[in-house]
């Protein structure tokens, strides 16, 4: 179970939490101009990364505030938390 | 006779005290500190249960939790537990247990006949005879697991209790022998919280059956004066009888403490829960759980009185046993050895010690020789001879001095036990488990722990350090450096002198070898628990598997309920050999939590019975509802009426009632449970607008509105009716099991895309008491009522909403139906939910007022053609599916909308929202029922469709169904054919979802 450091709650079990997927996947403005193959683009392809991934966490047990995380798909380690809309920490090299 | 016999002195158990108990209906007895397995060994039992596959006698092989042979069903009625390990059960006075695998019996076994077929059941027999046709296997499935004698679990209710305990350490350590008493010890010297854990109900691991000293004096007043000393410190957590079974991510560890078990049904005191589930946040783990010994694999290893080395010390020097009356070695290491020592200190004739190694030398075989026995170097044990009793010889033969053939037999040998060690194999289950990856290690010939992935640190045997001195100083040292990892600042402990426990060299053996000349065909087993052999490994090897988890699946290695603890190290190294692999390239099969089985109740804990498994949730109105006798329907966490039967209706004749009396004069049906969303602030309107396929920019306040709202890919998610309250306030109400998918939702989406839009949400579903008054009579039953504000149609028209006084009380009233009759939903503070209730009800005696339940509500909206999200719509319907054009809006974006020109959204074939009519009035279709164009004899028939919503309508005098169907909407007058589970074909006609009053005369009544 992984532990997640709650950008307003600090750290708590993920039992509290729910996992929204890969984060900055931002909604069209203009969907209507969109081909069939840009919206199924947005709609359901997603990058499935192996090692650092961002996504979104939700602490829905707790105060039910969106926020990203970069977690790393193989071992887990989270490296950095932050608000929802803030962009990605950029990574040392 | 085996001469197996209690030694006249000795052992860690109470000689003062004797215990009987009963195993397979036969009483014996034993002493505390025996488990079920030492006891019935030292009165010479010997056959535990039968083999999986060829029903072959086993008898015990191990000590501990590797043990795969002395599976029992412990206790009776609702203290039964099945499939436990012989070795590991406390005895307890008036203990029971039988054995699971010996139907119908162990002298007599049915099951044994396979052993005679045994040519016709390879590896993967039960794949390839069972799995196809899949039927067939249904059949078989039943029989094949009781030959093969899984346990049974209780039927009755569990009435012992089981609790969670969750705790935060800074050092966790597993296992409790020198090393992990070392590092306990360590650590909590360095002032680090500390919990120590072992699955068994003493501390001290392999130090309860040696004669080694530590520090000057005996190793087991050493464990006495460490435990001491860490009972005496208040940050350190003992857990004995603890089990750590699983280990997650970011260091949680789970683990299993079995509080009373050793006392017997109904003996502890009952405020005392029989398990506790500990979950447990470590900052450092030390694993110190030891090594588990190997077997050695030759021809007919399986027979009872063939046991490890260890084990034979442990029954000897722990339990006061001696095994047998001659005894005999085969190794391939030096720790063997201490198992000839025992015997002989335990007064049995050690005939000889097989020792494959070519030219062993050192202190162990000094020792050894110096008690007489004879050491045969570059032998081995190549096969046994069993009768009633189990193994009575064994035969020897000569290796060739490459040691890959056998070179002479040297005939048969007497003897009722052989111990037998291959090596040790530390265990690596919780390393694993943590994510990282053991390594194997040519010179020690095992698997070692790999790099840490968590924080984690192995030490001691658990880490291929095999001698007592090398344990002690490596526990020590990982119990200093885990305090420190910590944040606490520990010094090095002084390591205590240790004498005894050495280790020797090693010479790795996976198979000993079989020639030409060896036409016996004995089975050198691998996995005893489910027969699998080396020539299962080599078959699936010559079939074409190459990985190491197919091949387990394939011949069922590692598969029982000891999950391969024995087995498993020989069968990935016999398949490695086969492939020409390294056993690296092979590698092992992957380590998943539990480490030996938990019982259902330790998981689920208190959260169990009506109350506790899940909320429930009742409206305000409830205690009336039950007063009347309704029978309750789940929807979500929520008890809602289903129906209410009068003077024992069934369940049928309740509802007709139920539906006529609401069109023909009034019913009220409590909606309180439906979700309600309090949605204010400036961009309420333009939120909605995005949720909504409809527009709501121009809703006035005091109008209500339906609504739709889709995923992202265009597929209806909910449907409800949302008022505008006032100026940017609005009331939303959702499906009753939505409500929190809903919220969520709309959260998610203001605070994750739409951070600008200034809107508030809060959940208000308790908040109000909702009751819907339907019917014709419905407005003159108000009126009666009492109600400050114009009923009549012209000054209150349908999707209006008022707020005044109904019966005194303030209410919020809507115009709205989902029954199609005139109806009224009078909203008021929950608190007065049932006043107002009892004031309506008391107010429609006149018009014969009755209350419907959730069915009646279905019959009459499916009478409407009104869809239920989650029962017409399953995810992959869009308003289009459902003829509902006119919801979705033309002129705005909302979620979901570019998915419904998508080309498959578009297409003119999806299933589509339709009516049914059975040409039998009478038959009501089964809901789910599958539809087809044509019924046939050819199979598969192409499916077109299902039955969504199906009932009697008392209203129309027939059935009615709703369905989706490929088409639908073009096809009225159609006839398709639902195919039903006995086979029976009935045909239906296609036609619009609405039964009754297409053109929504009833519900407006605007003329009265
Ligand atoms: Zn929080």
């Amino acid at each position: 179970m992984l532990q997640i450091d709650c950008p307003w709650c600090g750290s708590r079990d993920q039992d509290e939490f729910q996992c929204g997927g890969e984060a900055h996947i931002v909604r069209p403005a203009t969907p209507e101009d969109l081909s069939d193959a840009q919206w199924a683009d947005y709609l359901f392809n997603r990058a499935n990364t192996k090692g650092a991934h961002a996504e979104q966490w939700c602490h829905s047990g707790g105060c039910r505030r969106w926020f990203n995380i970069v977690r790393d798909t193989v071992s887990y380690k989270i490296s950095s938390v932050y608000q929802a809309g803030a962009s990605p920490p950029q990574e040392k090299p | 006779m085996s001469g197996a016999r209690r030694s006249p002195t000795g052992g860690l158990i109470d000689r003062s005290r004797s215990i009987t108990f009963r195993f397979n209906g036969k009483e014996y007895s034993g002493h505390p500190g025996d488990t079920l397995a030492s006891a019935l060994l030292a009165q010479g039992v010997r056959l535990f249960g039968r083999s999986f596959k060829y029903h072959r006698p086993r008898g015990v092989v191990g000590a501990g939790a590797e043990e795969p042979n002395a599976l029992v069903q412990l206790g009776e009625g609702a203290y039964s537990t099945p499939n436990l390990r012989a070795t590991q059960i406390e005895l307890y006075q008036g203990l029971t247990a039988r054995t699971i695998n010996g139907w119908p019996s162990l002298s007599f076994d049915i099951g044994s006949i396979n052993n005679w077929l045994a040519r016709l059941l390879p590896a993967g027999f039960y794949y390839k005879t069972f799995m196809w046709p899949r039927s067939a296997w249904m059949r078989y499935e039943r029989h094949i697991r009781r030959a093969a004698g899984l346990g049974i679990a209780p039927t009755a209710p569990d009435p012992d209790r089981y609790d969670k305990m969750h705790r935060h350490c800074d050092v966790l350590v597993v296992g409790g022998g020198p090393a992990g008493l070392m590092a306990a010890l360590a650590a909590a010297r360095a002032g680090a919280r500390v919990i120590l854990a072992d699955e068994q109900p003493r501390f001290g691991g392999s130090l309860l059956h040696t004669d080694a000293r530590i520090g000057g004096e005996s190793a087991l007043d050493w464990v006495d004066a460490t435990l001491s000393e860490l009972k005496a410190n208040s940050n350190v957590t003992l857990l004995p009888r603890s089990t750590v079974t699983g280990y997650y991510d970011h260091n949680f560890l789970v683990i299993n403490e079995r509080r009373i078990h050793h006392l017997g049904p109904g003996q502890a005191d009952p405020r005392i829960s029989r398990e506790r589930l500990w979950r447990v946040r470590a900052s450092q783990v030390v694993l110190a759980t030891g090594a588990i010994e190997r077997p050695l694999v030759f021809g007919s290893n399986d027979a009872p009185g063939v046991m490890l080395c260890s084990a034979v010390s442990t029954y000897i020097r722990r339990y006061g046993v001696v095994p047998g009356q001659r005894g005999a070695v085969f190794t391939n290491n030096d720790s063997g050895y201490q198992a000839a020592v025992d015997m002989a200190w335990a007064g049995m004739e050690v005939n000889a010690v097989i020792d494959l190694r070519p030219s062993p030398a050192g202190q162990a075989v000094e020792t050894v020789e110096a008690l007489g026995i004879p050491v045969h170097a570059g032998h081995v044990v190549c096969g046994t001879r069993s009768n009633a009793q189990g193994l009575n010889r064994i035969e020897l033969a000569r290796l060739t001095d490459n040691g890959s053939d056998i070179l002479s037999y040297k005939g048969l040998l007497d003897c009722q036990v052989l111990a037998i060690s291959g090596g040790w194999s530390p265990t690596v289950h919780l390393h694993s488990q943590s994510g990282a990856k053991a390594v194997f290690d040519e010179e020690l010939a095992c698997f070692v722990p790999g790099n840490s992935v968590q924080a984690e640190r192995s030490a001691g045997s658990s880490a291929g350090t095999f001698d007592l001195a090398g344990c002690l100083s490596a526990g020590a040292g990982a119990g200093v450096a885990a305090a420190r990892a910590s944040g606490w600042s520990g010094d090095n402990l002084d390591i205590p002198m240790a004498i005894g426990g050495q280790c020797g060299s090693i010479q790795a053996c996976w198979e000993v070898p079989s020639t030409e000349l060896d036409s016996t065909g004995l089975k050198k087993f691998l996995d005893f628990q489910n027969d699998t052999t080396v020539a299962d490994i080599k078959l699936a090897a010559r079939e074409g598997y190459r990985s190491i988890e197919h091949v387990k699946r394939y011949t069922a290695l590692g598969f029982g309920t000891d999950q391969g603890k024995l087995g498993n190290i020989n069968g990935m190294a016999i398949l490695a050999k086969a492939l020409g692999q390294t056993l690296n390239d092979t590698g092992t099969t992957t380590f998943r939590p539990n480490y030996t089985p938990v019982t259902f109740g330790a998981i689920s804990g208190r959260a169990i019975g009506e109350d506790k498994f899940d909320p429930i949730r009742k409206s305000a109105i409830h205690s009336w509802h039950a007063r009347q006798g309704a029978e309750f329907e789940n929807v979500g966490q929520w008890k809602r009426p289903w129906y209410y039967p009068r003077d024992g209706e069934d369940m049928p004749t309740a509802v007709n009632r139920e539906c006529t009396a609401t069109r023909q004069g009034v019913g009220v049906l409590d909606a309180s449970t439906l979700g309600k969303i309090d949605i204010k602030g400036p961009d309420a309107a333009e939120f909605l607008n995005r949720l909504y396929t409809n527009r709501w920019d121009k809703l006035q306040p005091g109008r209500c509105r339906y609504g739709f709202m889709l995923g992202e890919d265009g597929m209806i998610m909910d449907d409800g009716v949302t008022t505008c309250l006032g100026p940017d306030h609005y009331l939303m109400t959702t499906t009753t099991g939505g409500a929190a998918a809903v919220m969520g939702w709309m959260e998610r989406w203001l605070q994750t895309e739409w951070p600008k839009l200034k809107v508030f949400l809060t959940s208000v579903t308790d908040h109000w008491s909702v009751m819907s008054v339907a019917g014709p009579r419905s407005r003159q039953l108000l009126e009666d009522v009492g109600c400050d504000f114009d009923l009549a149609a012209g000054a209150f028209p349908f999707m209006a909403v008022r707020e005044g006084s109904v019966a005194g009380i303030a209410a919020r009233v809507s115009r709205i139906s989902f029954s199609g009759e005139l109806a009224f939903e009078v909203s008021v503070d929950a608190n007065f939910g049932l006043a107002l209730w009892e004031a309506v009800m008391e107010a429609g005696h006149r018009f014969d007022i009755t209350p419907y339940g959730t069915e009646a509500m279905h019959v009459l909206r499916a009478e409407k053609g009104y869809v239920i999200v989650g029962q017409d719509t399953d995810g992959s319907v869009t308003p289009l599916d459902l003829g509902m054009q006119w919801i979705v809006s033309e002129s705005k974006d909302f979620i979901g909308k570019r998915s419904l020109s998508r080309s498959d959204t578009a297409r003119d074939n999806r299933k589509q929202l339709v009516g049914l009519r059975t040409s039998d009035p009478q038959q009501v279709l089964p809901e789910g029922a599958q539809l087809v164009n044509a019924p046939s004899e050819s199979r598969p028939v192409p499916m077109i469709g299902h039955v969504s919503s199906s009932y009697f309508s008392a209203n129309l005098g027939r059935s009615i169904a709703l369905a989706l169907v490929k088409g639908g909407a073009s096809r009225m007058g159609g006839t398709v054919y639902a195919q039903l589970m006995d086979g029976a074909i009935v045909p239906a006609v296609i036609t619009s979802a609405v039964f009754l009053d297409p053109e929504n005369e009833r519900q407006r009544q605007e003329a009265v």
